[in-house]
């Protein structure tokens, strides 16, 4: 059906032809016959990886197909989101592997971004957790593949952003819990070097990131709040909470009604940290027990938050650098500082090795923020770019929805082999997005 | 807790009821003509709602087929609820035999002969539940689709003689009155946003109205009316619309 979609940042907004299916043989059938198409998850990207003039939709696509509760491994077909799962595997003491910010993203999506989380200095992205999986290829073939079996293009579907074939069936490894909840700690940091250095001090932390005021000048440039975790132990629950260890959250939501002005959003983010930061209670640190939601996805208690940045949609730029370049950090923090133009806040995380194909995270510092789309903003962000790709950095596909091809080419040293998989699986180039086609991954003809 | 059979269980609606008697801890039974098309469904609810689920094949225009299958079901269902219908195409049928033998068989031949089958037993057993999934289009003939709307007339009329008989029998007979629905059916109408349900409002729907014993449910309650409306329109002036 034709319609208008949108990832999470509103832009661009495209009209396309989008179908669904709940079955192998459909699916094999609907791509067999598709003219061309990219596979779309739930849209959390934030900008056109999964858009394009036709679109094979996974969510009807959902079941649970396997789960070993002794063995902790998991297999379910690429439409069924993390908060299902979630409900599924947290009862009987297992937790996913890897989660990003958010809840509500597919487990193809997860694979096809090959997603990181706070935890990904000692866990690396999500894929680092796959025992095999199944890929319908452009001809409409199913291939299972893993590490070990069809090597090649395993590696150029973790991160691929859907290019190498739709992502059917997915089984991988989950984590061990004892409880729900999360012992968390917050610290408070001066500015940008202080925090830097808490990461360091706290890298034995399984989960940590950072809050940074991006406004802030002067002596506190880069003040922040860093957030640790780990799973909590059962010995760390309180009395109420020991009842239930493996409780899981109610399900409590408010939805951000319509597109709103981008200050209203700020101005919302400003109290909250602020609150934090100069709050009563908020001396050094604070040390508390939390369940997950709260840990894991602050931002899903309000939904479709997103409408908070207006009409014309926003951007999130996310770039990392390597350990050494930190003073490319200090340089872009300080120029998205000088121009005003950021949201308040960023988020900052320390990544630790990984050496894929084309997954984005490398060792080094991970900074995300939020811009409201504006006049100049593309401009300014390709000077961004290169102060990213001078350091050795490079951006993360998930979120792009602007980059020039040449930037992707420089930050992806192996851009080249991807290509040649890409190539050998998806010849005609008949599965592409409008990423794909304006990073020159695929070509529109 | 107590078994569920769910014919043409490989609907988005089925899916939905099945999902919703599988939380409340009932045991399921899919049937499908597509067995293979099951196995998904089978270990999804088994695994998310910790209860039984098994998958079957039935052919709802195997008629003779009909009796076998029940007869084979290991544990036999204390509530039956027949979701297949065929919308198909009403210009088609109306040209072609096969089209209309196919709509008309699907949706009232094949849910009578099955629903025989199962009546009989639980007849016999002085106990069970049967909801049938009919529709609106059933109650009032219209030019768009009037070869699936008599077929499903045909069924809303069998499943009242079956609820009358029933009765005293100790076995109650829901039907179900869906308007419009989002589902494979109409995924390429455009269909109505403030008139359409979501599969999962349906299992609402027929999961209260089998707890509750009512007779006959409308899913959107306002359907009720807008048939009664469309049924109070006087024939002279109806034939002259183009519905
Ligand atoms: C609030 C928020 C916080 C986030 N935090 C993080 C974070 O911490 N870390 C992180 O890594 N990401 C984060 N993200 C980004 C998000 O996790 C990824 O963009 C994810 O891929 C979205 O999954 P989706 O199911 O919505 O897929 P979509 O957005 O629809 O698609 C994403 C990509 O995956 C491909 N894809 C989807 N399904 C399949 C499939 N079945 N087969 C093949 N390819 C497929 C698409 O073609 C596309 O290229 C965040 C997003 C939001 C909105
Ligand atoms: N959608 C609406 O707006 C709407 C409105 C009112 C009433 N209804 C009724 O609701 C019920 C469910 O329909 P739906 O909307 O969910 O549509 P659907 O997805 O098309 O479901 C119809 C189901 O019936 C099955 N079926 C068809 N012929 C069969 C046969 N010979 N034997 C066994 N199964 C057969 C199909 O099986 P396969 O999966 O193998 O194809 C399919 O699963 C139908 O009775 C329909 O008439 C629908």
């Amino acid at each position: 059906m034709k319609k208008e979609i949108a990832n999470w940042g509103n832009y661009p907004v495209m009209e396309s032809n989008e179908q669904q299916f709940s079955f192998d043989d459909q699916l094999q059938q609907m791509v067999k016959e598709a003219a061309h198409f990219i596979p779309r998850g739930n849209g959390r990207c934030y900008g056109d990886a999964s858009l394009g003039g036709q679109t094979i939709s996974t969510l009807k696509y959902d079941k649970i197909l396997s789960f070993d509760t002794q063995a902790g491994v998991f297999e379910c077909q690429s439409g069924l989101m993390l908060d299902k799962i979630l409900e599924v595997i947290v009862p009987k003491g297992w937790f996913l592997p890897v989660t990003p910010g958010t809840k509500f993203i597919t487990v193809g999506g997860a694979v096809g971004s090959d997603v990181h989380g706070k935890n990904h200095h000692v866990d690396g992205s999500f894929s680092n957790h796959i025992v095999d999986m199944d890929v319908v290829l452009s001809d409409g073939r199913m291939l299972t593949c893993s590490p070990t079996q069809y090597g090649d293009l395993f590696e150029a579907t973790c991160g691929g952003m859907g290019l190498t074939g739709l992502i059917s069936r997915v089984k991988f490894r989950l984590k061990k819990i004892e409880t729900s909840y999360i012992k968390q700690k917050q610290i408070k940091a001066d500015n940008l070097e202080h925090v830097l250095q808490l990461f360091e001090e706290y890298k034995h932390y399984t989960y940590s990131v950072a809050w940074i005021d991006c406004l802030k000048k002067g002596k506190g440039f880069g003040r922040s709040i860093l957030i640790l975790g780990e799973h909590a132990k059962v010995t760390d629950l309180d009395a109420l909470q020991e009842r239930e260890p493996l409780k899981l959250p109610k399900k409590k939501q408010i939805t951000f009604p319509f597109n709103l002005p981008s200050w209203v959003l700020n101005t919302f983010t400003v109290k909250a940290f602020n609150f934090l930061y100069y709050g009563k209670n908020f001396k050094k640190e604070i040390n508390n027990v939390v369940g997950y939601e709260p840990f894991f996805y602050p931002l899903d208690a309000i939904l479709h938050w997103n409408r908070g940045y207006g009409k014309k949609g926003f951007i999130q730029y996310q770039f990392v650098v390597p350990m050494h370049a930190k003073q490319g950090l200090i340089e872009i923090l300080q120029r998205i500082s000088d121009k005003g133009i950021g949201s308040f806040l960023a988020v900052l995380k320390v990544f630790g090795e990984q050496d894929s194909l084309i997954s984005f995270p490398e060792e080094g510092y991970t900074l995300a923020l939020d811009i409201p789309v504006r006049q100049g903003l593309f401009e300014f962000l390709d000077e961004l770019d290169q102060i990213v790709l001078q350091h050795g950095g490079r951006l993360y596909m998930s979120k792009d929805a602007r980059m020039k091809p040449g930037v992707l080419e420089a930050g992806y040293p192996r851009l080249s082999a991807f290509k040649e998989i890409v190539k050998k699986y998806n010849p005609d180039g008949k599965i592409r997005s409008t990423q794909s086609d304006r990073l020159l991954l695929t070509t529109n003809n | 807790m107590s078994t569920v059979l769910i014919l043409g269980a490989a609907s988005d609606m089925a899916v939905a009821i099945a999902k919703k008697y599988a939380s409340a801890g009932h045991a399921i039974q899919l049937a499908a003509r597509n067995v293979q098309r099951l196995k998904a469904l089978e270990s999804d609810i088994a695994i998310r709602y910790n209860t039984t689920c098994t998958a079957y094949e039935f052919d709802a225009l195997q008629f003779t087929s009909h009796q076998a299958f029940f007869d084979s079901l290991p544990v036999k269902p204390d509530i039956t609820i027949c979701v297949f219908g065929y919308l198909g195409e009403n210009e088609t049928a109306r040209a072609n035999w096969s089209e209309s033998e196919k709509i008309i068989h699907t949706n009232y031949t094949g849910a009578v002969s099955i629903l025989n089958v199962v009546s009989n037993y639980y007849a016999a057993q002085k106990k069970g539940v049967i909801a049938g999934i009919s529709s609106v289009a059933g109650e009032r003939g219209r030019q768009s689709n009037y070869i699936y709307g008599s077929a499903k007339a045909g069924f809303t009329a069998y499943l009242s003689g079956l609820r009358n008989r029933m009765f005293h029998e100790q076995v109650h007979v829901v039907t179900v009155q869906p308007g419009f629905v989002y589902t494979r059916m109409t995924e390429n109408l455009t269909l109505p946003p403030l008139l359409t349900a979501q599969p999962e409002a349906v299992a609402n729907t027929v999961f209260k109205a089998v707890d509750k014993k009512k007779n006959v449910v409308y899913v959107k309650w306002f359907w009720r009316w807008i048939m009664l409306i469309i049924k109070s329109i006087p024939e002279f002036l109806f034939k002259k619309l183009k519905l």
